[in-house]
């Protein structure tokens, strides 16, 4: 059953009809034109979907999009400005993925850790629950990434490329 | 996936009122597992009442030391909470160990209690299973039950409309019941209090049925009662690998030490039952005994006496029992560092 919202997309504002049955991520890369965001396994196990909904990250697959009104959808497109995220920068620098498929979710979801870690956020893996500090260990990313998975396994170069912004921003010792 | 209406509501006696006139309707909370379960064709309904923002989103204290949990806190959000970190180590924990972060951001605490069991012939509509479709028989029992239920399932056979040998997936519910928690549920005919014993059930002869809730019932909050020496407590998985897996067993338990002796204890047990498994036995042969490893194990022990493994899960009852020792030795040389 069709409804009318206006979804916000990496800034832009876009009036669309879309069924009630259709995805955030459909909506986008369908209605939108908006493909940063991919479809894996449509299931909310790959990650590829990965954006940030009003700045948190969540598998766009499992959201349906009449739902996501009024609210601020981020792709790893919308996380560049005038120049791309350092995120972008270092998975670059550190050859952090082969095919490139996942990537996108693979940098919105490493944001989304960021900003948790920035945040005092623990995880499985951490030992003192009651830290009020997060030290993004490589074990601690390993954790906090383990929604994004990649077939290419670059994953022994995602986490470094992750780790060098995790010590700019100041969340890794 | 079959057509729907959207419907919000104003407020949560609205969204009650929705969906009690909509028989084949259901509530949508942060849709992780219901959105994946439309698309499966396992779950058909034909309105969703949207209630992801409608019940409370904050933590409240509760007299005497308690909490009071908003069901639309998100999963993400609890696990960071400083009282339920300070407090609940095992509750932070379960949550934690949990989906990922991407589904943690949007599984609410409400929802979370109410996910679908992961067994593989509940989600593929080819197979048979009495829980998805009353009397079609369980493929189960003679099937893949590698990760299913060892004790309190009901195994009559894979042509019986009674056999289910599902298990719940949730670590917050086990960590939950290990607190005695009550769900706070309103109704077409107003509030009601379900302690996390009565919420889920066993399969028995209706294992269509997870839950006591009566279609119609909403989640408002889950009231978790002050218990100081919770601050001692864990929450353990054991998973087929190690981040972002459904238990093979997991075990929530937190103790009360009087020197060497266990003056109290609360012992969970998930990914053995069709409902987290509070294991009495074992919590009524440790009270007042000593607390040692021969002790826990045999109380442990005692507890999986009663468990009714299949061929390919049996290795689930060695290690629940070794869990529920692990966790309780963790827990008593934590006290004494």
């Amino acid at each position: 059953m069709d409804n009318q919202i206006i979804l916000r997309v990496d800034g832009a504002e876009t009036p669309v009809t879309v069924d009630t049955r259709t995805s955030l991520l459909d909506a986008m890369r369908e209605r939108l034109g908006a493909t940063s965001a991919k479809k894996g396994c449509d299931h909310g196990q790959c990650g590829a979907c990965t954006v940030l909904l009003d700045g948190r990250r969540v598998n766009s697959c499992l959201v349906l999009a009449v739902t996501a009104e009024g609210q601020e959808v981020t792709t790893s497109d919308g996380l560049a400005g005038e120049t791309p995220h350092r995120l972008h920068e270092t998975f670059v620098d550190h050859d952090a993925y082969q095919c490139g498929y996942c990537t996108p979710g693979q940098v919105v979801s490493a944001a989304g850790v960021l900003a948790e870690a920035a945040q005092g956020w623990p995880s499985a893996v951490t030992e003192d629950l009651v830290a009020d500090r997060t030290d993004l260990s490589d074990a601690e990313i390993r954790e906090r990434m383990s929604g994004n998975l990649c077939r290419c396994a670059a994953y022994a170069n995602i986490v470094p490329a992750i780790a060098e912004v995790a010590v700019e921003q100041g969340v890794r010792a | 996936m079959r057509e729907f209406r959207y419907e919000k509501a104003a407020d949560p006696a609205g969204a009650v009122a929705l969906l009690t006139g909509e028989p084949e309707g259901a509530y949508l909370g942060g849709g992780t597992n219901l959105v994946d379960l439309m698309r499966l064709g396992v779950a058909t309904p034909d309105v969703l009442v949207d209630v992801r923002t409608l019940t409370s989103t904050d933590v409240e204290d509760l007299p005497g030391g308690g909490l009071r949990i908003g069901a639309a806190v998100p999963n993400a959000d609890l696990a960071a909470e400083p009282r339920v970190r300070e407090r609940y180590p095992l509750l932070a924990q379960a949550l934690l160990a949990g989906a990922s972060g991407q589904l943690r951001n949007r599984a609410t605490t409400g929802g979370n209690l109410l996910q679908r069991t992961r067994c593989t012939y509940f989600t593929d509509t080819t197979m048979p299973c009495n829980k998805r479709a009353p009397g079609s028989g369980c493929g189960a029992v003679t099937g893949l039950h590698r990760n299913l239920a060892v004790l309190g399932a009901t195994d009559e056979g894979p042509d019986s409309p009674h056999t289910c040998i599902a298990t719940h997936p949730s670590d917050l519910a086990v960590a939950l019941r290990a607190l005695d928690a009550e769900v706070r549920v309103l109704g077409a005919d107003g509030e009601r209090s379900v302690p996390m014993a009565e919420l889920h059930r066993l399969p028995g002869d209706d294992p269509a049925r997870d839950t006591t809730l009566a279609h119609g019932e909403l989640i408002t909050a889950i009231d978790v009662p002050a218990l100081p020496w919770a601050t001692r407590s864990r929450y353990r998985k054991v998973r087929d690998r190690a981040s972002y897996a459904f238990a093979l067993v997991s075990v929530a338990a937190a103790m009360d030490l009087d020197g060497g002796r266990v003056r109290d204890v609360r012992i969970a047990v998930g990914g053995v039952a069709h409902a987290p498994w509070r294991a009495t036995v074992a919590e009524d042969a440790l009270r007042g005994g000593p607390a040692t490893e021969e002790a826990f194990t045999a109380a442990a022990e005692a507890e999986l006496a009663a468990a009714r493994p299949l061929a390919d899960n049996a290795f689930k009852v060695p290690m629940a029992t070794n869990m529920i020792t692990r966790t309780l030795l963790q827990i008593s040389a934590e006290a004494r560092a």
